[in-house]
């Protein structure tokens, strides 16, 4: 039995082979309707997040299992003091598989040390949120053709955003990846994502203040909101914020086929003047973290269609 | 010169980074033997300048070799019978330290679920580097 704990408990190898199911099952929805007929699956929130935990539903649903849960922990016996590795033990006499979200680092992780049911990490505090890296994954894969020889600008929050470390310690895995880092200096990737993956593994990256000045060599924009609250003082927020906000003026800039991606919800990073640019992917990426998440599915409850 | 006599059966760890042998005592659970300990504190040291010693009468058994080589594999563990040294152990970084040291993230699960193993593991040998097996938090040996 194989839980997901983090992106990276998949090789290269079955990473190809789930993302190659996720794109079976966009072609061909209606082969895989009654793939899970009979089977349940438990949505385990201790904190609210309506997008992952409607997305683990969409995709269960879609398969034509069911779906049962909770979706905050003050809804869960988490309130009564019950400890994960008891609440788990519980759910796998309910459910056939479960997605744990829990404000605790490590806590999924707990779940599957005691679990009989494969146990999916929905996101685990600033931890790991595998599933979203995926999607991340799946949306370029499928829109790109392939995963190497891509340059990657990441955007925004890069030293607290972990969709973004998550997806550089992903995407370092295939040939030909450089990454054009763009954030204040106050946001810039922690230092042991520069020096322990990064320059460890040889990676080409430079890091940009504007997003200007990165727009034209880019073939993929990964773009994270920037936080008032994370910069020291107001001025500098002030001065700085514009650079990212993403606007028709700079995706004129951007090739003819760049793609811009966002884990979402977006706030005012991205204007939504140019949600009709066939660039702005990113509700299709939405659509994408369906998809990934029933190959998901399918592949932990080792069900072949 | 300070003179403290030798053991005709025990151990002695040799080249502990001074200042650092009292802690080594408390890790090690020494406090609780119910035999001889002697703790010598900055002594001479041709390759360290000044080191501590920390001599134990009881069988090496007693002693977790793991935690210790966590502690600083580079003591050196002399394990003494009838009055001569018999042996020079070699101290491993462990792959994996449990309870011995805990995580100090607050985000942590284990910050909130008391009863769960405080698990260690060495992810960077090189550096030295053992992370929490649950949230992944860096915890640096003393060296």
């Amino acid at each position: 039995m194989r839980h997901l704990m983090s992106p990276m408990d998949f090789s290269t190898e079955e990473l190809d082979q789930l993302l190659n199911l996720a794109n079976d099952i966009e072609k061909n929805p209606s082969k895989y309707a009654h793939a899970c007929a009979g089977k349940k699956l438990a949505t385990c929130f201790y904190e609210p997040s309506t997008r992952t935990r409607l997305s683990f539903e969409a995709a269960m649903l879609n398969l034509g299992g069911s779906v049962l849960g909770f979706s905050s922990a003050d809804s869960s016996s988490a309130s009564k003091g019950e400890s994960v590795s008891d609440t788990i033990r519980v759910i796998s006499c309910y459910a056939d598989i479960c997605a744990m979200r829990h404000p605790k680092e490590g806590a999924p992780l707990v779940a599957s040390l005691h679990s009989r049911i494969p146990v999916i990490n929905a996101g685990d505090g600033g931890h790991q949120h595998p599933t979203q890296t995926l999607t991340d994954l799946l949306t370029v894969h499928s829109l790109k053709g392939r995963l190497s020889d891509l340059t990657i600008g990441l955007c925004g929050d890069l030293k607290f955003g972990r969709t973004v470390h998550s997806l550089i310690n992903a995407l370092i895995r295939y040939p030909g990846i450089r990454f054009v880092l763009i954030s204040p200096e106050e946001l810039k990737v922690p230092s042991y994502i520069r020096e322990e993956v990064l320059e460890k593994n040889q990676i080409p990256y430079e890091e940009i203040i504007r997003l200007e000045d990165a727009m034209e060599k880019l073939d993929i924009l990964y773009t994270t909101r920037v936080q008032r609250e994370r910069f020291f003082n107001e001025e500098d927020y002030v001065r700085m914020k514009d650079f990212y906000i993403l606007d028709k003026a700079k995706m004129e800039l951007a090739p003819k086929d760049m793609l811009v991606l966002h884990p979402l919800p977006r706030v005012n990073e991205i204007s939504v003047e140019i949600d009709d640019d066939p660039r702005a992917v990113y509700f299709k990426q939405a659509q994408y973290g369906v998809y990934v998440r029933m190959a998901l599915i399918l592949t932990l409850l080792e069900i072949e269609v | 010169m300070l003179n403290i006599s030798g053991i005709s059966e025990g151990f002695v760890l040799d080249h502990i980074q001074a200042g650092t042998s009292l802690k080594i005592y408390h890790d090690l659970n020494l406090d609780k033997l119910d035999c001889t300990v002697a703790i010598i504190k900055n002594a001479k040291s041709n390759k360290m300048g000044k080191k501590d010693i920390i001599k134990v009468e009881c069988s090496i058994d007693a002693l977790d070799l793991d935690i210790l080589g966590f502690i600083d594999h580079n003591i050196t563990v002399n394990i003494i019978k009838g009055d001569k040294i018999v042996e020079k152990r070699k101290l491993h970084l462990p792959k994996q330290v449990k309870n011995v040291i805990r995580c100090k993230n607050p985000r942590c699960i284990t910050s909130i679920e008391q009863e769960l193993d405080q698990i260690f593991i060495l992810t960077d040998k090189e550096h030295e580097i053992y992370r929490c097996k649950y949230c992944e938090e860096k915890y640096r040996t003393l060296k």
